[in-house]
């Protein structure tokens, strides 16, 4: 999959901008280390938040996680598919697997994350 | 950290390891997920090494074992497994355990891991007046269980030893792959299956493990984890220490009566469990599963009428039956099966039921 869209944070979550919407989602390095998800607790739509605000749950059989909305915004829609299908973050992360969507506040929030070549070298420096 | 002689086979496995009661243990190789259910369908095999072992040996040894244990082993014969446990003056636990009848004086207890100092402690102090030697073995034995419907099958293939003669809750003295072991059939699966101890170096250990996995392949037979070994006893409804019994619970309280016998001669913990058998219990361990979504987990408040109550003691994804259950003590006149009480999951709080434990038991 070509990841030249996606911004990335140290946590492991990506944003991808379509127009003045972010999508948000977590990486496949992070859905391989959390292992088999089994549940999703999603936000409500509406709800305003701040970068770095935990904004859902996912848990794999043994462990809990909160995910940080790598910006900040108005949550616009949240993927209600992953209520019956959590695996879909484990399937395909930066696809079906996307978690929130957030009307965009602030364009800096995402110049500051870094892009797929960054994160990549992100990773290579901590495994 | 402590090893099993297992250890190597683990990361030749690539397994995940974590820390578990002072040991490098494998949480999961392929996933939680899948090792349960392969242990449902199939089978899987375990290092349950860490488990301790403590022997008693000499002529007053079944008087020893009757004191400081709560179950009947008077009733055991050579072969015999009986589950029990150590409890103290206030009939609550200091570990739930597995006695091994080996011969007319000579006794094995199967501990818990994190409580082997504990118990050998405990059980040298308590039988300290009886003609008996007491031994703490866990660092000679290896133990690996083979768990899951083909375990059988399987195990066949490494002994000669008639294996359909060895019932549920038996054991038998025998060679696996040419090695002496203990061969019982015995687990915390809810499956079919054998523990196999062993008293070998590391590679003749690591060696047994890999071949029977090696073996194993060709009936969908994987390495399974911690994690798996978790979520498997909890769906089979049996009760971890630390999390569900533990010192400050009695035995009555934690709804396992049945190896309580209560007629026997003397035992610790006699005394205030007559009494509270007599009273009555005000709490009593449930089994629950989760009306809305979500997830409970061990240490999450639990609210009955409202008022904060207890905590979940053990709450999981059960992935075999797909839903979110666990379980907890309750007031003893809420336990009824149906009755609804609620968890608090961050920040929410869930609708939850008592339902009837297992949860899951296998097709016999």
């Amino acid at each position: 999959m070509n990841l030249d869209d996606f911004k990335f944070t140290k946590e492991h979550e990506w944003v991808k901008v379509e127009g003045d919407i972010g999508i948000i989602g977590i990486s496949d390095f992070a859905q391989k280390e959390f292992g088999d998800i089994v549940y999703v607790e999603l936000p409500l739509v509406g709800k305003k938040v701040k970068k770095g605000d935990a904004c859902a749950n996912i848990e794999s059989v043994k462990a809990v996680d909160d995910i940080y909305t790598p910006i900040s915004g108005e949550i616009i829609e949240v993927n209600e598919e992953l209520e019956n299908n959590p695996e879909n973050i484990n399937k395909d992360p930066n696809g079906k697997g996307w978690i929130i969507k957030i009307k965009i506040e602030d364009n800096k929030e995402i110049e500051n994350l870094m892009n797929n070549n960054q994160y990549n070298d992100f990773l290579n420096g901590i495994s | 950290m402590k090893k099993t002689k297992l250890n190597k086979a683990h990361y030749i496995l690539n397994g995940k390891m974590v820390e578990f009661a002072g040991w490098d243990m494998p949480i999961q190789y392929s996933g939680i997920n899948t090792e349960h259910n392969a242990v449902r369908t199939y089978g899987g095999i375990f290092d349950v090494s860490h488990m301790g072992e403590i022997f008693l040996r000499g002529k007053q040894a079944l008087d020893a074992v009757q004191y400081i244990t709560s179950n009947n082993a008077a009733k055991l014969k050579p072969g015999n497994i009986q589950y029990s446990a150590l409890l103290t003056k206030n009939g609550c636990f200091v570990d739930d355990i597995l006695v091994y009848m080996l011969s007319e004086n000579e006794y094995l207890l199967v501990v818990n891991a994190s409580n082997i100092d504990k118990d050998y402690k405990w059980i040298k102090e308590k039988a300290v007046h009886f003609d008996v030697d007491i031994n703490n073995e866990s660092t000679d034995y290896s133990q690996i269980a083979i768990q899951g419907p083909v375990s059988e099958k399987l195990l066949s293939e490494f002994t000669k030893e008639d294996l359909c003669a060895i019932k549920y809750y038996h054991f038998i003295k025998g060679e696996v792959k040419g090695i002496d072991s203990i061969i019982s059939r015995t687990g915390y699966t809810g499956e079919d299956g054998f523990e196999i101890y062993i008293k070998s170096d590391e590679d003749t250990a690591s060696k047994l493990f890999l071949d029977l996995l090696d073996k194993g392949g060709k009936y969908n037979v994987i390495p399974a984890g911690l994690g798996a070994r978790d979520t498997l006893r909890l769906e089979s409804g049996m009760a971890l220490y630390g999390n569900d019994i533990d010192n400050s619970h009695t035995v009555l309280e934690a709804n396992l009566s049945w190896i309580l016998k209560l007629k026997k001669g003397d035992f610790i913990g006699k005394n205030i469990l007559l009494k509270q058998k007599n009273e009555g219990i005000n709490r009593k361990l449930i089994g629950f599963e989760l009306i809305d979504r979500g997830i409970a987990r061990h240490g999450y408040p639990i609210y009955v009428d409202n008022k904060e109550y207890g905590t979940v003691t053990s709450g999981t994804y059960a992935p075999y039956l797909k839903k979110a259950i666990g379980m907890t003590y309750l007031p003893v006149e809420r336990t009824e099966i149906g009755t609804k009480f609620q968890i608090q999951i961050r920040n929410n709080k869930v609708l939850a039921k008592v339902v009837e434990t297992p949860f899951y038991k296998r097709d016999k």
